[in-house]
């Protein structure tokens, strides 16, 4: 499936910025056998003082930029055409979950893809009681571990509602839990807590994902958001499986993958430092469109 | 022979109550009781002192430390307080055979350190091929996914390390702890040596105790050739004055002569590592960091840091700078790793450790986890990924039998559910050595800390080090923070050793301290300090005239008394207390621009401004309304010019000096300007020319002048146009001149800077000024022109 997309994501801040530095992880990866990046640029405006290009440890495309001007409004509009590929495995060859901990120590690599960089807590994940036990009530030590993950992903999506101004960016992933109120990437941090919480890796993905409109109505034009899901590993012969909490579904050709990494620090579309004394608002704009 | 016979055949009444504990070895009697021969000859000395003499020699220990500024801050539930430096005045003694041993071991680690480090960030064979395990190291937080694959620009990771040890009850020393992160305790254990060897300061001129000096020069040429150019600088990268060991970076930074930076001093442009300097972006090619590698950049590490500098870690990726030690080190701190050394040094070096580590057991692992299940009672339990030193923890280090103790039966589920995140570890017995207690020597439990730096003749090990003194004899609360204490290290051998000290020999190429250029952030601290400190006089002069008026009169109302008043609230200092809250603020501002400086500033001014802080707070609880408010005040007035003439006649002339002059001079100057506009006015009251001349300092001047009586023409010239007068406004705007003409980039390409003209133009206005022209309006149009110098000083050096 081809889509064309475009993203625009626009700060304004309240009194000049003086300089920042920003690292953005916008641009759709090229997955082998998952997807291709057919075309992509991303334009800044204003122009960055200095720009760069280059692969963090999980292998996310990064560009770094600079501004040493002092500048009021900040744009980012990426432009890309993305060929996705995958599509979900019907087999589930997954083993028990209690045989999980055995293929894992057998594990002698440190490769970003590996699955023990994402079973501790991390950096905006530390682990808490709460997600153990919700975990446990929805899963026994016999199922398989691909049944595991998606009855985790159902069970949030039945009983977390989907809230845009429940959280930030910054919402503790407890926090939002407890409140069982979220947008997706609390969604995403919660499943994920929970899997690692019982000895399943699982990972943050960040990308975008095609609204698709209800049957006789035009394809609302701005109204997608940029998205994120979880990645689960699921023993040696299947290795890694997408579920999408926030949908209750396993992702295939109606998401774009952009960054994948332990949390949302590892795949965050923009970060960065300003050197600035007030406050900022945001505005995102996104289209996923299928050719 | 008993211990009570030796003791008392040798004479050591000192020991009588000396009584090692059973089953642990003493560093100062030997396995049958008798003082070793390395430490008679210190023993006859000290026992030949009366107990008086003894404490005045402590004493004059401590006074030492205290003059040097020496503090230590420790955290407690109401917040952190720095604490007077614990000293055990007693050293240990150590042979210079019994080193040897130690300083071989030790360096064969730090290359063992050296090789597992370049793996781990490197092709991580150790963990492919099975000597570590993968789930460790992936779980650390100290593994720093975006070093990976980055070699050092040095060609090292390593540069300085430490290592805790201590001695087993066979006499044999163990490693406890590998220091690799940011190792602090090199100045503590240089400030400890001092004072140590002024107590007992004769003995120590004969004593063959081996000198530090040596191995600092070493490492100091060592990062001198690190750099890429001659220009560039080495730096000294501190979280800043609110670290624990703050201090000993100001120390270490000042007797290398290395410049303090924190991160915010720094930006890193195209990829080059620069600092934000008063002449502008100068490159840092070799940075000695004293900050954790979570905290050194917020985009690429830790987001959450606000004492980093953005972009360092491209700076490191593109090469520019040689960071000391490289970041992503403090994965050798976890303590888990004792677990797989001793299998790794076989496998790396084809070596046995010449120096074992504690041993230590990973329960990450099954066939691990039963045999330590199996023993333990006797084990003591930890976190995996800890970095801590051992013994600073009893809330989550404690010994298998303790836990059994509180919850009975359950010690294994509780090793099971921890399994990846627990150590087990062969509970440590340190030895003991003798520590000064009320007229006695008693046995106290210690580790030490050893220093090693990476020079050009390879790895260098400090020829003594820092020991830690239990206070108890529980080895559990030997951590400073719970009241252990630190004691010097003494290498003895048979041989006088060479005097050293860091200035160089002849024979040895001259080396000057990079001067080089001034940090803004420094600058900007200079500057206010010079601003506060002036203005806390100007306040202190205005407060005694008033009070001594008050005094007069006897009536507040009175109509000059609360003209008075009425200004002095104007600026912030309303006289509603004998020391208005207000100014003690100022001072506190000014010890804590002064404490952001410290590298920067003799230890006698520091003192002298605490105390003149602490003098002002002392008296504002003290005095009462109706106190000899004038008295007090002078003796204010006395110490803060006290501690201007110590600032500036001893400060050498750098950059640094004239920001803090340029401070003083104008704040000087806009306070006299807006104090004349005020009080030369046509309806200011009766006495207001007296008013100024006693503030302005000139009355005695005036008399000497000007023969005729006092009139307002004789007070504005002498108080604004006098070139002659140190209070008047000309003279400042003279001196601000002569500081900023001297400032890099004063004069650009022949044109003159903003703040060079502004100044020029203030200058001049004044200088065509008549008494007659000089309205208040004409005052106070100089007092803000005056006053916008700061904002353009600020903006051309500063931000």
């Amino acid at each position: 499936m081809l889509y064309d997309l475009n993203l625009e994501i626009t700060y304004d801040y309240a009194s000049p910025a003086n300089s920042g530095r920003h690292a953005l992880r916008l641009l759709p990866a090229t997955l082998p056998g998952e997807q291709r990046l057919v075309s992509g640029n991303i334009r800044l405006t204003p122009g960055p003082s200095e720009r760069r290009d280059r692969n963090d440890f999980f292998g996310n495309a990064v560009t770094d930029v600079v501004f040493r001007k002092s500048h009021s409004e900040l744009c980012f509009k990426l432009k890309a055409r993305v060929d996705r590929i995958t599509t979900p495995d019907e087999f589930d060859i997954s083993p028990p979950l209690h045989a999980l901990p055995r293929e894992l120590a057998n594990i002698q690599a440190l490769h970003p893809d590996e699955p023990v960089h994402f079973l501790a807590p991390s950096p905006r994940l530390p682990l808490a009681p709460a997600f153990a036990v919700y975990a446990e009530e929805h899963v026994d030590a016999g199922m398989s571990v691909v049944s595991a993950v998606e009855a985790i992903g159902k069970a949030l999506h039945k009983d977390m509602a989907f809230d845009v101004d429940a959280t930030t960016v910054d919402t503790p992933a407890l926090e939002a839990f407890e409140r069982r109120h979220g947008v997706c990437q609390d969604f995403s941090h919660i499943m994920i807590a929970c899997l690692r919480s019982i000895g399943i890796p699982a990972g943050y993905v960040s990308g975008f994902l095609r609204t698709i409109p209800p049957k006789g109505q035009p394809r609302l034009e701005g109204a997608d958001a940029m998205h994120a899901w979880v990645r689960a590993w699921c023993g040696i012969e299947i290795g890694w499986i997408e579920y999408d909490p926030t949908n209750a579904l396993r992702v295939g050709q109606d998401h774009i993958v952009v960054a994948r990494g332990r949390d949302y620090g590892d795949a965050a579309p923009v970060k960065g430092v300003l050197r600035t004394a007030g406050s900022q608002t945001t505005d995102h704009k996104v289209d996923v469109i299928p050719r | 022979m008993t211990l009570e016979e030796t003791a008392s055949d040798k004479g050591y009444g000192l020991l009588k109550s000396y009584r090692p504990y059973p089953g642990v070895s003493d560093e100062l009697l030997d396995a049958v009781g008798q003082v070793r021969s390395v430490w008679r000859p210190f023993l006859d000395h000290l026992s030949a002192l009366t107990t008086e003499e003894i404490s005045d020699r402590f004493a004059r220990g401590n006074q030492y430390l205290n003059d040097a500024g020496v503090y230590f801050r420790q955290y407690g539930q109401d917040g952190a307080h720095e604490r007077e430096w614990p000293l055990s005045h007693i050293p240990v003694i150590i042979s210079e055979d019994d080193w040897q041993v130690i300083a071989d071991g030790l360096v064969q680690r730090a290359e063992l350190l050296e090789h597992v480090v370049a793996d781990l960030y490197g092709q991580n064979h150790l963990v492919s091929e099975g000597y570590l395990p993968a789930s460790l190291i992936a779980r650390s937080p100290e593994w720093q996914r975006p070093l990976v694959g980055i070699s050092p620009k040095s060609g090292h990771f390593l540069h300085f390390l430490s290592f805790e040890i201590g001695r087993g009850p066979d006499g044999t020393w163990w490693v406890l702890s590998d220091r690799a992160q940011a190792p602090s305790g090199a100045g503590f254990a240089l400030e400890n040596r001092v004072a140590t060897g002024r107590v007992f300061n004769e003995f120590f001129a004969k004593a063959n105790v081996h000198r530090l000096a040596g191995f600092f020069r070493a490492f100091r040429d060592h990062l001198v050739d690190l750099r890429d150019e001659t220009d560039s600088r080495v730096s000294i990268l501190t979280p800043g004055p609110l670290n624990d060991t703050y201090f000993e970076h100001a120390y270490i930074a000042r007797y290398l002569g290395f410049m303090l930076l924190e991160g915010e001093d720094l930006t890193v442009k195209n990829g080059q590592l620069m600092v934000r300097t008063v002449s502008g972006l100068q490159p840092v090619s070799v940075l000695w960091r004293r900050l954790d590698t979570a905290w050194v950049d917020p985009v690429e590490l830790n987001e959450t840091s606000h004492i980093g500098t953005p972009g360092l870690v491209q700076a490191v990726r593109q090469g520019s700078v040689s960071m000391v030690n490289a970041l992503g080190t403090g994965i050798l701190e976890t303590r888990a790793l004792l677990a797989f050394l001793p299998r790794i040094s076989e496998r790396l070096l084809g070596e046995h450790l010449k120096l074992p580590n504690v041993a230590t057991w990973w329960c990450g692992e099954d066939s691990t986890r039963a045999y330590v299940k199996e023993h333990a009672e006797s084990m003591m339990f930890s976190p995996a990924l800890s970095t801590a030193l051992p013994f600073t923890s009893a809330q989550t280090d404690f010994i298998g039998r303790d836990f059994e103790k509180f919850h009975k039966g359950i010690l294994e589920t509780w090793i099971d559910s921890k399994s990846h995140n627990l150590v087990a570890q062969e509970a440590v017995t340190l030895s003991t050595t003798p520590a000064y207690d009320n007229g006695l020597l008693v046995p106290r439990p210690m580790s030490l800390r050893v220093f090693l730096a990476r020079t050009s003749s390879g790895w260098e090990v400090m020829s003594g080090g820092f020991a830690r003194i239990g206070r108890t004899e529980d080895a559990s609360a030997i951590a400073m923070q719970a009241g252990g204490s630190a004691a010097d290290v003494w290498i003895v051998g048979g041989k006088k050793p060479k005097k050293e000290t860091l200035l160089h020999q002849a024979e040895s190429p001259f080396f000057k301290t990079q001067s080089g250029a001034l940090p803004s952030r420094a600058a900007d601290n200079l500057f206010w300090l010079g601003r506060y400190i002036e203005r806390a006089e100007g306040a202190v002069r205005l407060l005694r005239a008033y009070h001594a008026r008050l005094l007069e009169t006897a009536d507040p109302d009175a109509p000059f008394v609360a003209q008075i008043a009425e200004y002095l609230e104007e600026i912030g200092v309303a006289p509603d207390s004998p020391v208005p809250e207000s100014l003690c603020m100022m001072l506190q501002s000014a010890v804590i621009s002064a404490s952001k400086v410290r590298d920067r500033f003799s230890v006698d001014g520091w003192l002298a401004l605490n105390d003149l802080a602490q003098t002002a707070n002392g008296a504002r609880r003290a005095l009462r309304v109706d106190a000899d408010v004038p008295r007090a005040m002078g003796l204010l007035l006395r110490k803060i010019t006290g501690f201007s003439g110590l600032v500036h006649e001893n400060m050498y002339r750098f950059t640094g000096w004239r920001f803090l002059s340029i401070g003083r001079a104008l704040e000087r100057a806009h306070r006299m300007a807006d104090l004349l506009s005020v009080f030369t006015a046509p309806d200011a009251p009766e006495g207001s020319l007296e008013l100024l001349l006693e503030v302005g300092d000139s009355a005695m001047s005036m008399s000497r002048r000007y023969a005729v009586s006092l009139s307002q023409g004789t007070v504005l010239d002498l108080l604004a146009m006098d070139p002659k007068n140190p209070r008047s406004v000309m003279y400042q705007l003279t001196d601000m001149k002569e500081h900023v003409g001297i400032l890099p980039d004063a004069d650009e390409n022949g044109y003159l800077s903003d703040l060079a003209r502004s100044l020029l133009q203030a200058h001049t206005n004044l200088a065509i000024a008549t008494p007659e022209t000089l309205t208040p309006e004409a005052l106070a149009d100089l007092r803000d022109r005056i006053s916008f110098l700061s904002v353009e000083l600020t903006d051309a050096y500063i931000r």
